[in-house]
């Protein structure tokens, strides 16, 4: 089976890899900016500005609940781009 | 009814729903017994991650922990979920496109030897017996306030039927007893979540209930921080602890998580990787459900812990504050001999006992009672005027109480309790006996051993895991508390780092590999004892002497830099891995299907 030509060759196999890579790159920059960014870093200063409507300042929001709906998201969107990538791999359109 | 009726009732219940499903779904194979035959549905999966996750830390123990912290609490909330977005994106797929049962599985295949493989088991299995410890502790506290149980028998019943599933079923039978348990856990807490937040805000979600306004017309959070302050409390939505030690904290509670190896075993049950990362994102947003709900709970909880207690007489106090006082989980020390319950921020109302690890109250012999009928303590009195200590742990459970909910209620979250502490216990007894069956035993000592045999010491391995994590939870060695910072720090420096760059970096060598793992460890465990226990020769260090002001709950993050420091110096200076590795490291990058693989089984290399 290794030297099938219906495989997909080690050009597509590094391009798949190094996508891989930049989505992951990407999602855990966003991780990094809600968690340690806007829930620590900069909490204090975010602290100044309400969410319109709520009692919630907006860092103690993102550091006790908002973080943790955008760590939701972002696995949601890596499922759906991996699997898109997956096809794109394997050039099949299941 | 009450409340003792109806916890017994739903506790039976719940027990019942359990041990059915642990007859129904036996393990046959090795397979079965490791990794539930590999064929548990996405959903199903989720759901039995999040179980295994939430242990009896995330469900009693943190929403009275955030209470108790205010805004630097969220280390715990952001830490414990963050940490899973590493795992889900870094760790599961790759590892279950590996295939085989184990983390250490993959490290000593990975890095080629069993050194690595075996420093691995040792690591496993000492993060996981930490952890059994505490839900054993869970357990008994429950038994013991809500059944009127000893302690002891509430743990040995705890133990008998942890035993019973996961010695028959494997994982199979936890798996599915897991999803069940995900039900009742969140159901347990979100019911008086629920309840309390119509009741404080008319909100039904107490997600959104926490930022909303109160009866009388004040948003909720700014009343907390009002009655915080009048109490000489600090605010509750503002930070106290360092910015650097919440980092570091933060970020080794992430990387910590991460890298336990009761949640990494649980990709390897489902059929293909998309699976595994399907599972991952259903089991986060199982996770988030109470996740997000547990800071509203720490302020509904301490709302009404601060309008009800301060200031009011010891005779008038609620049914719950005697229940908790007699549980000794609640301790009231007259100073001032007025027969009022002073409850402000001015300090710890008594003193530690001599020798003993951390502030807990202890009790005079007989139930001796003071001038007001309240329990008579040994400790030393404080200068301070705070009379009150409340045990964190007990908010979570005491909730339903204090906002006078029905019985049924406060039952059905004694049960959550249980189911929380028991998921999270069978996950790592799991690992436990998988470690000592497969990685110790069939891939070191004896690989001749046939599957019959291998499924029997599998078994005995998680009997005797059982009994030794119930001694634990019988006798808790004093330092259950600080042994916590342990498990997360040692996860932090040694496997996180090592299957990172094993995935990542195919340059990564067996030397560097050990060499990381083992000096990483080192200097957490060292830098944890220095400061917790003292170390022979050098004594016990202060806070004043804690590196650039992180604190041995975070030392993990410099432990893990170390790890990586030394790993990449050590790869660098020793000969490149074989290609046979270098190969296995490709095969894990990309779907099996790629090479013409099946998606299922091992890989082949």
């Amino acid at each position: 089976m290794r030297n099938d030509p219906s495989l997909p060759g080690e050009e597509a196999k590094s391009r798949y890899w190094k996508k891989n890579l930049s989505w992951l790159g990407g999602l855990l920059s966003v991780w990094f900016l809600v968690s340690y960014g806007c829930g620590i870093l900069w909490v204090d200063a975010l602290d100044r500005i309400r969410i319109p409507g709520t009692g919630f300042k907006l860092g103690f929001w993102f550091a006790q609940q908002g973080s943790i709906f955008v760590f939701v998201v972002l696995i949601a969107i890596y499922v759906k781009v991996m699997d898109r990538l997956d096809r794109e791999l394997l050039g099949k359109n299941d | 009814m009450d409340v003792k009726l109806w916890t017994w009732i739903l506790v039976g219940f719940s027990f019942a729903i359990y041990l059915g499903i642990a007859i129904w779904s036996r393990a046959g194979s090795t397979k079965d017994f490791y990794v539930a035959g590999g064929g548990v549905p996405s959903i199903a999966n989720g759901m039995a991650t999040g179980a295994d996750w939430m242990s009896a830390a995330s469900f009693l123990g943190m929403a009275g922990l955030i209470s108790s912290m205010g805004r630097d609490g969220s280390v715990y909330l952001m830490g414990w979920t963050g940490g899973y977005v590493l795992l889900a994106l870094l760790l599961a797929p790759y590892l279950r496109r590996f295939g085989k049962f184990t983390v250490p599985d993959f490290i000593g295949d990975r890095y080629y030897s069993n050194t690595a493989r075996v420093v691995a088991v040792v690591c496993a299995i000492f993060v996981s017996f930490t952890y059994v410890a505490g839900q054993m502790r869970g357990v008994g506290i429950v038994f013991s306030r809500f059944l009127d149980v000893d302690i002891n028998t509430g743990v040995i019943a705890g133990m008998a039927i942890v035993f019973f599933y996961a010695v028959l079923g494997g994982m199979k039978g936890i798996t599915y007893t897991q999803v069940a348990q995900y039900c009742v856990l969140i159901f347990a807490f979100m019911v008086p979540a629920i309840f309390i937040s119509l009741m404080l805000t008319q909100h039904p979600l107490p997600q959104t209930g926490l930022g909303a306004t109160t009866a009388e017309g004040t948003y909720l959070l700014d009343k907390l921080d009002g009655l915080q302050k009048e109490l000489g409390f600090a605010a509750y939505t503002e930070g106290h602890k360092p910015m650097i030690d919440v980092f570091a904290i933060a970020l080794t509670l992430m990387v910590g998580t991460a890298g336990l190896p009761h949640v990494i075993v649980r990709f390897y049950t489902v059929k293909k990787v998309s699976d595994a990362r399907k599972s991952a994102f259903w089991a986060l947003l199982f996770i988030a459900i109470l996740y997000t709900t547990a800071p509203a709970v720490s302020v509904f909880a301490r709302t009404n812990l601060l309008e009800t207690i301060p200031g009011r007489s010891y005779a008038e106090v609620p049914t719950w504050f005697k229940n908790w006082e007699h549980a000794g989980l609640i301790a009231w020390l007259d100073k001032n001999g007025d027969g009022k319950i002073q409850y402000d921020g001015s300090g710890d109302p008594f003193a530690k006992m001599e020798g003993a690890a951390k502030l807990a109250p202890v009790f005079a012999e007989g139930d001796a009672r003071g001038a007001s009928g309240e329990r008579v303590l040994l400790n030393a009195a404080t200068p301070a005027r705070n009379e009150l200590y409340i045990d964190a742990d007990i908010i979570v459970l005491a909730n339903p109480e204090i906002a006078n909910l029905p019985n049924w209620v406060i039952g059905l979250v004694a049960a959550g309790g249980l189911a929380a502490a028991l998921s999270t216990a069978a996950g790592l007894l799991l690992v436990i006996s998988t470690s000592v069956a497969h990685d110790l035993v069939k891939r070191t000592l004896n690989p001749s051993i046939s599957e019959k045999g291998e499924l029997l010491v599998a078994r005995a391995a998680a009997g005797v895991a059982v009994c030794v994590a119930g001694y634990f939870g019988i006798r808790p060695p004093g330092f259950v508390a600080q042994v916590v910072a342990f498990a997360f720090g040692l996860a932090a420096s040694s496997f996180f780092p090592a299957i990172i760059l094993g995935i990542f970096w195919k340059r990564a060598t067996r030397e560097g590999a050990v060499a990381g793992m083992i000096c990483g460890l080192l200097f957490t465990a060292c830098y944890i004892c220095y400061f917790k226990f003292g170390l022979p020769g050098l004594g016990m260090g202060d806070a004043s002497q804690w590196w650039w002001g992180i604190s041995p709950e975070g030392i993990g993050m410099l432990g893990m830099l170390v790890n990586v420091g030394i790993a990449v110096a050590v790869s660098l200076a020793t000969p490149a891995p074989p290609e046979a590795v270098r190969d296995l490291v490709e095969r894990v990058r990309l779907p099996r299907a790629a090479f013409g693989e099946e998606d299922s089984g091992p890989v082949a290399h």
